[in-house]
């Protein structure tokens, strides 16, 4: 069975390209848009791997990582973060709250499945 | 005789030489050259004022007609003077320290700066001394009157009194208010003054020592002669022996002229020692042969002779013509220092103190002796002195001339000396108040008029009948018999009840009353000015208290300030200890130190208080309000600017955080368009990989990705336009299209250009009749802010039916079209930035860039109108205000 | 009078206890003792000069023309004369002293 992806944006076209994307590759993906209860979704779902936009209404994605980092069982949890902003300091701020990979819109299709893939390979083979 | 001419001559010539030294003494006391002048034996000389013509020819007929009770009037003032240090003393200190300027201004500055009394006082001078001044001119008329009548010449005493009465004038105008002296000295007039003294005492000797040696044969001879005459044997009555020496020492002390030469042109203080001995020195040789005359002027001349006149009679009679004219002199010298002083004194009081109080009210501005004031009160004197003499010469006119002016020294005398009890309680009774004083003055005053003035002067002034019966017939009442003591002198009478009816309202009315505060101040100043007062010159420290003026300074200065420059000055001093002595230099150099914080004037005050070396005056207190004004100016100047520069540096951490923000705003909206454009971009670009990668694609699915890239591109196509839009109208270079139409017009266009096409178009009520009116605008800018608002509503209102209510009204000569929804509203703390770029609520994403607000905001700017966020409604409300009729000049 | 105010200091003969650190010496210099004996003195002349010109209250007054009991106005007038030169003199000699002593020193006029 697939590993399962939790894509967690509220732009919907773009949650529907990498669902599309992602679901071809062999992926569970479950979606969700809001901000706001995203860490509990996350500790619902319990995915593999999450694909977390940062303007996200309700709360930031950056938020959202810092919070995953202070649960024990979501301290590892593999986070790939796509953002709008392409400043170094978004970056920055991203890596100290604890996202995995950092990816900057727009993207092309290859970067994020071969990102969503090493990330999986380093989670599961670490 | 050619006596007449030359006597004219000489005394033209004598007049001359005084008007020369007066000059001289002025113009040497203006370079500061006059050391000379302020001898003791000046000051002393000058002092001689108070032998008037009256004495000069008045004390041989006195003597003549009742023996030795002359030397009375020469006795009072010699206790006096030899009494020095009880109260001359005393007197003169304060007239220094206060800067006394006449008796009135010293009463009134002891009673708190009283103007009734002060007014009171000089009424009072005035009423006493200008019967005395008419009798000068009498006495000068009838010396005159001698020679005329030996010439045999027609005589007219009228135009003779006029002349001399007013060549006196001219001369104390001339040097009596030359300048406008803080001290009120005048160096020429005393100086004059003193040589008149000796042209005086010289001529009396002179007749006295010819009368003596070389007519009766030396000093054994005249005794003999003496006690074969008329006034042989001692006839003096005790009571008036007693009480015109008591009088004497009084009008002595109260004499406005006596107390200008002897407090107020007081250059040194010391010179009052000198003339403690020397100026009854001087009073005792120019009484010494009075008898002597007397005597044989009674033998010589024949009966019915004037006796007033024996001193210029009997060298007359001996054919002493040389003698007679420098006894002219003398007596001429007396009359002319006399009036001059007392006219000059009399002028001060009255320019002082009745003119420049009622003027200063008058004009009801400060008090401050600038320009205008100096000529008033110069003007004001000048004034008084010719009105004094002219009062003079009426009073001589009225009276006829005759004896009945023989009498007027003594009743002058007992006027004056109603100021005593007034005066030395002022000085030794701390207790006297102001109402005490007045009210002994006026008791004094009307019973000196009613027993001794009215009765004295004749002229009819009372009746016989009232001196026999009283006033309505009131025994008790009688002029020369109050409360019905009989029998006694009418002068003693009148002085003893005077005198001691005045002292006991004075001394009851003072001990009743409460005195005020600056009235206790002056008290204290006058009763203890030797604790208070140094010596003539500078400060002498004696009864300083380093201690209090460390105090004091370290109030003013500081406390570290104030002890190391106490040290240092101890230590430059080579003494031990950290206070150092209150000497001059010291006190000098602390009030320099305070006057940089304080202001000279309060500087030497505040030290003056603590070192006593001289009183506080009120012109002190009027320097030190001055000051203090001018701190307080200067620092209410310093608020203003400390003010004005924190409201600058306000301004510029506003601007500063403005800056900040717009920085920051710039930033962030940069930002916002980066992520603004990424965010379709990266749909786009999702989608056209898929197509472009994805093989075996559906068709569905092909048009599904082509459709979503045709959105997104819309999309980006409309944030790029809403940014131009936005930029446009920021940077001003839009065009606007003004036409005249109709405000519901534009509301319908705008309703149905935002709601068409919309799956649930929200409920849209329209209320106010004022939607018909008229407006004159760029119409469709104005429907694109409406279709913004509206859309607005439609996408955020977050009711379950949502609703949406448009309602115009009239708010004061503009239209106001209200947007107002039922949803939740924009929460409080973003309304104030809703109208931001890119501001949006979070959680909302559907299509806009979050410019839409920021462009109604722009374009209402540019139609000259507003749009505003509307508190207080549950929903979110907007108001679009614009002129009715607006007439929007074309930007 | 003295809920007026209170005075600063006494009199010029009062013992002066200031705070200062340095009071004045309590025994009196044999000059300034002088000084004040004199100005004890000048301070009584007046009363005696007018004891000795009150004299002449007591001279009878014999309206009667009795020349037994008169007195002559020459020996009236040499007594007035003598008593004031008199007062002069010692005056002057007063002033001549207190200056002498007076000289580089305090005036004993300024208590």
């Amino acid at each position: 069975m697939g590993r399962q992806v939790l894509l967690i944006e509220d732009e919907p076209n773009i949650t529907e390209a990498i669902r599309f994307l992602l679901t071809r590759d062999g992926w569970q993906v479950a979606t969700h848009a809001d901000g706001g209860n995203a860490v509990d979704v996350i500790r619902a779902i319990r995915p593999d791997l999450v694909i977390l936009d940062v303007m996200l209404p309700g709360k930031s994605g950056i938020d959202i990582v810092r919070d995953l980092r202070e649960i024990e069982q979501l301290r590892a949890l593999p986070v790939l973060m796509l953002t709008a902003r392409g400043q170094l300091r978004d970056r920055e701020m991203a890596e100290r709250a604890g996202v995995t990979r950092f990816m900057t819109k727009p993207f092309s299709n290859a970067e994020v499945l071969a990102a969503v893939r090493d990330l999986n390979a380093q989670a599961s083979g670490g | 005789m050619a006596t007449l001419n030359l006597l004219i001559l000489v005394s033209l010539a004598y007049v001359a030489l005084l008007f020369i030294i007066a000059f001289v003494a002025d113009r040497l006391a203006v370079t500061g050259r006059s050391t000379w002048l302020r001898t003791p034996l000046v000051y002393t000389l000058s002092l001689s004022v108070y032998c008037t013509a009256w004495t000069f020819y008045g004390a041989v007929g006195y003597a003549a007609r009742s023996g030795l009770e002359y030397v009375t009037i020469y006795l009072g003032p010699t206790l006096v003077m030899v009494g020095w240090w009880w109260g001359l003393r005393k007197l003169v200190r304060i007239g220094r320290s206060q800067r006394v300027t006449s008796i009135a201004d010293l009463i009134s500055s002891r009673y708190g700066k009283s103007n009734l009394l002060a007014i009171g006082v000089t009424v009072l001078a005035v009423i006493g001394v200008t019967p005395y001044i008419a009798l000068q001119l009498q006495s000068i008329t009838l010396s005159f009157s001698i020679f005329f009548r030996d010439e045999g010449r027609s005589y007219s005493d009228t135009t003779v009194v006029l002349w001399v009465a007013a060549g006196l004038a001219v001369f104390a105008i001339l040097f009596g208010t030359r300048n406008l002296d803080a001290n009120e000295r005048h160096h020429g007039v005393v100086t004059a003054i003193a040589l008149e003294a000796v042209v005086k005492l010289v001529a009396l000797l002179a007749v006295g020592i010819f009368v003596v040696w070389g007519m009766s044969g030396g000093i054994a001879g005249t005794m003999a002669r003496i006690d074969a005459s008329p006034i042989g044997q001692w006839q003096v009555d005790g009571g008036r022996w007693a009480a015109i020496t008591f009088l004497a020492a009084a009008a002595f002390v109260c004499l406005p002229r006596v107390f200008q030469v002897m407090i107020v042109e007081n250059d040194d203080e010391r010179h009052l020692r000198t003339a403690a001995w020397a100026f009854p020195l001087y009073l005792l040789l120019i009484s010494l042969f009075v008898v002597p005359i007397a005597a044989v002027g009674l033998d010589v001349l024949p009966p019915g002779s004037n006796p007033d006149l024996f001193v210029l009679t009997v060298p007359l009679s001996q054919g002493k013509d040389g003698l007679a004219m420098l006894t002219f002199l003398g007596g001429f010298s007396s009359a002319m220092s006399m009036v001059i002083v007392a006219a000059m004194a009399l002028s001060t009081m009255v320019s002082n103190q009745i003119v420049m109080p009622i003027w200063l009210n008058a004009r009801g501005g400060g008090a401050s002796v600038s320009g205008d004031v100096r000529h008033i009160v110069l003007l004001s004197r000048r004034i008084a002195i010719a009105v004094i003499m002219a009062l003079g010469y009426f009073y001589f006119e009225l009276s006829g001339g005759g004896t009945a002016l023989a009498s007027i020294g003594l009743i002058s005398f007992a006027g004056v000396a109603q100021i005593l009890p007034a005066l030395v309680g002022g000085l030794f009774w701390r207790g006297a108040t102001r109402a005490g004083a007045l009210a002994g003055l006026s008791v004094g005053f009307a019973l000196w008029t009613y027993t001794m003035l009215l009765p004295g002067i004749g002229g009819g002034v009372i009746t016989d009948a009232l001196m026999q019966n009283g006033p309505f017939g009131i025994g008790w009442l009688r002029p020369h018999a109050l409360f019905g003591i009989e029998g006694m002198d009418p002068t003693v009478h009148a002085v003893m009840w005077s005198m001691s009816l005045n002292a006991t309202v004075f001394c009851l009315v003072s001990m009743a009353g409460f005195p005020g505060p600056l009235e206790r101040l002056q008290g204290a100043q006058f009763v203890n000015v030797f604790d208070h007062s140094a010596g003539p010159r500078g400060w002498t420290g004696s009864v300083a208290q380093s201690e209090d003026l460390m105090i004091m300074s370290q109030r003013i200065m500081g406390a570290r300030e104030a002890v190391d420059f106490f040290r240092r000055e101890a230590a430059s001093q080579g003494g031990r200890g950290h206070l150092p002595e209150p000497t001059p230099l010291f006190l000098d150099r602390l009030e320099r130190e305070l006057a940089g914080s304080v202001g000279a004037a309060t500087a030497h005050a505040m030290i003056g208080q603590i070192v006593g070396g001289s009183s506080v005056s009120v012109e002190d207190l009027l320097a030190v309000a001055n000051e203090s004004a001018q701190l307080m100016e200067y620092s209410s100047q310093l608020e203003a600017k400390s003010a004005e520069l924190s409201r600058t540096a306000r301004q510029l951490r506003d601007a500063n955080a403005k800056l900040t923000q717009i920085s920051l705003q710039k930033d962030a909206f940069l930002s916002q368009i980066s992520h603004e454009l990424r965010t379709p971009m990266t749909s786009i670009r999702a989608f056209s990989e898929i197509l472009r990668d994805t093989e075996g694609l559906a068709i569905e699915e092909r048009n599904r990705c082509a459709s979503i890239i045709h959105d997104e591109t819309l999309r980006l196509t409309r944030l790029l336009n809403d940014l131009l839009d936005l930029s446009v109208l920021e940077n001003g270079q839009v065009n606007l299209n003004l036409s005249r139409g109709n405000l519901g017009d534009v509301l319908d266009r705008a309703l149905s250009t935002a709601l068409t096409g919309v799956e649930r178009p929200l409920s849209v009520r329209r209320r106010g009749s004022a939607e018909a009116v008229t407006i004159n605008t760029d119409l469709d800018r104005l429907a694109q802010v409406f279709i913004n608002l509206i859309a607005n509503a439609q996408k955020y209102c977050d009711a379950e039916r949502p609703e949406l209510t448009v309602s115009v009204h009239d708010l004061n000569g503009k239209v106001a079209v209200d947007f107002i929804d039922n949803g939740s509203g924009i929460p409080k703390e973003v309304q104030a930035v809703v109208f931001e770029k890119f501001f949006r609520i979070s959680g909302e994403k559907a299509g806009g860039a979050g410019l839409g607000l920021a462009i109604c905001r722009e374009i209402m700017h540019r139609l000259g109108g507003e749009v505003a966020y509307l508190g207080g409604h549950s929903g979110s409300a907007f108001r679009v205000s614009l002129l009715a009729e607006s007439e929007v000049a074309a930007r | 009078m003295s809920g007026a105010g209170r005075s600063r200091t006494g009199g010029p003969d009062d013992p002066h206890v200031p705070r200062n650190p340095a009071p004045p010496p309590v025994f009196l210099e044999r000059q300034s003792y002088r000084r004040r004996r004199l100005s004890d003195a000048a301070r009584l002349l007046p009363l005696l000069g007018a004891a000795l010109f009150a004299v002449p209250l007591l001279w009878p007054v014999a309206p009667d023309g009795d020349p037994a009991r008169q007195m002559p106005t020459s020996a009236a007038l040499f007594y007035i004369f003598a008593v004031w030169a008199g007062l002069i003199v010692v005056n002057a000699v007063f002033a001549w002293l207190s200056r002498r002593s007076g000289e580089g020193g305090q005036d004993p006029g300024e208590g």
